[in-house]
């Protein structure tokens, strides 16, 4: 098994007809996901892809029965097609638009609430579960299936250390990108519960970073877990009071430092690796 | 995107929050100008985008046009934790009885932005909130709603103001709510809300920080961008598109993804070298990109070697050998340049640069090792 994306996820595409929506769809279908439509407003009646195109999330759940979407509407317009996703009761909404004013994220998520669903992002690379396929833009040659579950609030680190896993032999049940701002729909701590009662995972990777206190409530969960977590936190050379690159990571006063972050996660008894490179071993030493 | 104190008055005023009369000077003249024209004693406060100004010196008084002349020329020009103040603010002093805070901040945790109210007001907040956390009343605000007047009325309350200023506070906290909603923001501050000698409720200083992202739709907001004198480097970098971001150290390093990036300035650290920068490409970026940044970071006078670290996906391997190789003509024989690419087009890319005689490390670590060995021997060798 795994979590979130599995052979029973079926997806549609929000912006499937812009550049970066072709081409995801067509590298999503490759990588084996069940890409069953797409939507543009104005759009509707065309097939793309090889899928058939809708003018509306509630028209295109109607006909193909979705449970998941991928978003990529550009900025102005993503906060409201997560919650046209919400609405029309899609149950996994990934958003891998960069970009959102966060006020529109403050609104989208009281949509995503009341409707249950989880969401995915935004500013994400998106999950991929190996063997079954993936949603969103991680390049899926990388991944091999496997025991350990992965999360990481970073796109291209993920890509690296799933590289290193690899490479190393040791394969992935689900891998999940979390999101770079500071209003995600799901953070660490939603995954590590799911992680935790996936019967595939064995072990669980979470590649941290800078900026608030994701990781400090991760750790607070992980105690509880019977599944062994290696961990990594990104920006330990990072000075305070500069936003290194993504909105969500800058430590603000004594808050979101890599130290606090490290000693809360080793208090809780993860294996927190030095760097990327120790990452395979310690995920070795554990399963 | 920070703004100055009198263009975070500019919005708060629209929003109906009461702020002393007062205009932006940029040279002495205009400042006792605007003096006579307010008439009465003036304060001049220093416009820079850091906290801390009165304690550096930089807000006087003068009782008359001249002495306001007198302190803008002092302020004008002085030098605020590396900022040059450019402009001052002239505004009609407050005889201030009390002050309190009000500030509303964008929460991760609770996804909403939250209000923040203390009786404590006119000392930094992060200090009453680690020292003292039971004098701040926090409330998230219902993003249904905005923040409506019986609710502010209700956390003003709660926080203890006195009831001759309740109604006036309140209603300014529910300003400032607006404000903080329609200008996109990500914090609005006024500390102190004043209550001045005759009796008014006022905001004697105010701050807001922009959402980058929001300011697409706030258009005369984003006019208002300048550049930070301290980090002239970075304002370019942000117009260019870049994510740049100026430290200490010798290593210049370029990433593609900022997590990417970030763990690679820790690697550069672990190999014993001092970061010189972040700069993230972000994704797909193409020859020229690669070339831009290069030329970038080497202007930075303590860059003395470059590693370039790009895990490809969208972005390509040979593009990026591409943009190293048309930069490397430019840069100084003596600068070394290291690059480690992994991914798509990689092995293009390599081949590419074997051919320059360029460096390559095998992975992230043999190419911090190697920038870091290499700034070394061209340092030895001065």
């Amino acid at each position: 098994m795994s979590i979130l994306l599995d052979n029973t996820t079926r997806v549609i595409v929000q912006g499937i007809t812009g550049r970066e929506g072709q081409f995801h769809a067509r590298n999503m279908r490759a990588a084996g996901t069940n890409v069953v439509g797409g939507v543009t407003p104005g759009k509707g009646g065309q097939t793309i892809e090889g899928v058939p195109v809708f003018d509306t999330v509630e028209e295109a759940k109607a006909a193909t029965d979705a449970n998941a979407t991928c978003i990529f509407v550009p900025p102005p317009g993503a906060a409201d097609a997560i919650m046209e996703a919400a609405s029309a009761d899609i149950s996994l909404i990934v958003c891998i638009t960069e970009g959102i004013p966060v006020i529109d994220m403050t609104r989208a998520m009281l949509v995503v609430h009341e409707h249950k669903a989880t969401l995915i992002g935004p500013n994400c690379p998106g999950l991929c579960t190996p063997g079954f396929g993936k949603i969103g833009i991680i390049p899926y040659q990388i991944f091999t299936p496997g025991p350990v579950g992965f999360i990481s609030r970073s796109g291209t680190l993920t890509y690296e250390v799933v590289s290193l896993l690899t490479e190393a032999g040791i394969g992935q049940s689900t891998c999940i990108g979390i999101g770079g701002d500071p209003i995600i729909g799901s953070t660490f701590i939603d995954y590590l519960r799911l992680f935790e009662a996936d019967p595939q995972t064995k072990a669980v990777v979470m590649c941290g970073e800078i900026g608030g206190s994701d990781e400090e409530d991760a750790a607070e969960y992980i105690k509880t877990m019977s599944k062994p977590v290696v961990a990594f936190v990104s920006g330990r050379t990072a000075p305070p009071g500069k936003r290194m690159g993504h909105a969500g990571a800058i430590i603000s006063g004594n808050t979101g430092t890599a130290q606090g972050k490290v000693a809360a996660l080793e208090a809780a008894k993860a294996s927190v690796a030095e760097t990327i490179f120790d990452i395979p071993g310690l995920v070795r030493q554990i399963l | 995107m920070k703004i100055h104190e009198y263009q975070a008055k500019d919005i708060l005023a629209r929003y109906g929050v009461p702020v002393q009369p007062g205009k932006v000077a940029h040279t002495p003249e205009e400042a006792e100008a605007i003096a006579r024209e307010l008439g009465g004693p003036v304060v001049i406060k220093a416009q820079v985008y850091v906290g801390g100004r009165g304690k550096a010196g930089g807000i006087q008084f003068g009782d008359t046009p001249e002495q306001a002349r007198d302190a803008a020329k002092r302020v004008l020009g002085m030098d605020i934790k590396g900022l040059t103040v450019e402009k001052v603010l002239v505004t009609s002093k407050i005889d201030i009885k009390e002050e309190y805070y009000l500030g509303i901040v964008l929460d991760r945790k609770s996804q909403a932005p939250v209000v923040m109210v203390s009786t404590a007001g006119g000392i930094d907040i992060e200090e009453v909130a680690a020292t003292t956390p039971e004098k701040i009343i926090q409330v998230p605000i219902d993003m249904r709603w905005g923040l409506r007047p019986f609710e502010a009325l209700n956390i003003v309350k709660r926080a203890g103001f006195p009831s001759r200023i309740l109604r006036q506070s309140a209603a300014i906290l529910a300003g400032l709510a607006k404000a903080f909603i329609e200008s996109d923001a990500n914090l609005a501050e006024i500390n102190p809300l004043a209550y001045t000698a005759d009796g008014k409720v006022m905001a004697a200083d105010g701050k807001i920080v922009i959402d980058d992202n929001g300011l697409f739709r706030q258009k005369e907001y984003a006019t208002w961008a300048e550049t930070e004198e301290a980090n002239p480097l970075e304002y370019e970098a942000k117009q260019a598109g870049l994510t740049y971001v100026k430290l200490d150290g010798n290593v210049g390093i370029i990433g593609n993804g900022a997590g990417l990036v970030m763990t690679t300035l820790d690697m550069v650290a672990r190999s014993g070298g001092k970061p010189a920068n972040f700069l993230d490409i972000g994704g797909g970026a193409k020859a020229e990109i690669m070339y831009k940044s290069l030329i970038f970071v080497a202007r930075d006078p303590q860059v003395k070697g470059i590693l370039v670290n790009i895990f490809g996906g969208i972005t390509r391997g040979e593009e990026v050998a591409k943009g190293v190789i048309m930069a490397q003509s430019e840069l100084p024989k003596s600068m070394p340049i290291v690059v480690r690419l992994s991914g798509t087009g990689a092995e293009e890319g390599r081949a590419l640069l074997k051919d320059a005689g360029l460096d390559w490390g095998k992975d992230m670590r043999d190419a911090a090792e190697k920038i870091v060995a290499a700034i070394a021997r061209t340092e030895k060798g001065r």
